[in-house]
């Protein structure tokens, strides 16, 4: 399932709403959940899962092709950590 | 650092954005996050252009040892979710956490 066929499935199951509310409430979601961990900030999403930042410390990296040394600067990462509901589904809990 | 949103933030942008009232946001919300997770369910992938990729990954059985007996104890086949961050993803959430 793609962002389209999910808007496209919401417009089906709320035809009082017009396609173009419906993209904007599926956009303003995803938005949100970016928007929060742009600012550090966790999205904890009871039965799906959370949406959480995740620091990884500087380190000496190598490139791969010349073998040469490079310093790679800090950084944090998305990370996403499945519900235990959705984990059980997923399993045919 | 951070605060943790919920639910009750998603529905509050939706009513915010949209101008639907609580109720109905709420209720749009969760009509996403169950459309997304019974595609999973059924084994599909979910990918969200900008955002990401949920998708479903099956585990062969293996021998897993209790880490505090040191027993050995069969881990069932099973079947995880794992997401795949999109880079502009990466970008921003890099970008926003720069010191």
């Amino acid at each position: 399932m793609i962002r389209s066929e999910l808007i496209q499935r919401i417009s089906e199951e709320n035809p009082h709403l017009t396609q173009r509310d419906v993209e904007r409430i599926v956009n303003t979601i995803f938005e949100e959940i970016i928007e929060a961990m742009c600012s550090g900030n966790r999205v904890e999403l009871r039965g799906f899962g959370a949406f959480s930042v995740k620091k990884r410390d500087a380190r000496i990296g190598r490139n791969p092709r010349t073998g040469e040394a490079v310093q790679v600067e800090e950084k944090h990462v998305p990370f996403f950590k499945a519900g235990k509901l959705l984990r059980d589904r997923l399993n045919g809990g | 650092m951070g605060k943790t949103l919920t639910r009750m933030d998603l529905c509050d942008a939706v009513h915010r954005e949209v101008g639907l009232s609580r109720n109905e946001s709420a209720e749009l919300v969760e009509s996403v996050l169950d459309l997304v997770s019974d595609s999973l369910v059924a084994g599909e992938t979910v990918k969200i252009s900008s955002f990401g990729t949920f998708s479903v990954r099956e585990k062969a059985a293996r021998v897993g040892r209790n880490p505090k007996t040191g027993e050995e104890v069969p881990i069932h086949p099973r079947r995880v979710l794992s997401f795949r961050p999109s880079h502009l993803m990466r970008d921003r959430i890099a970008a926003g956490n720069r010191a």
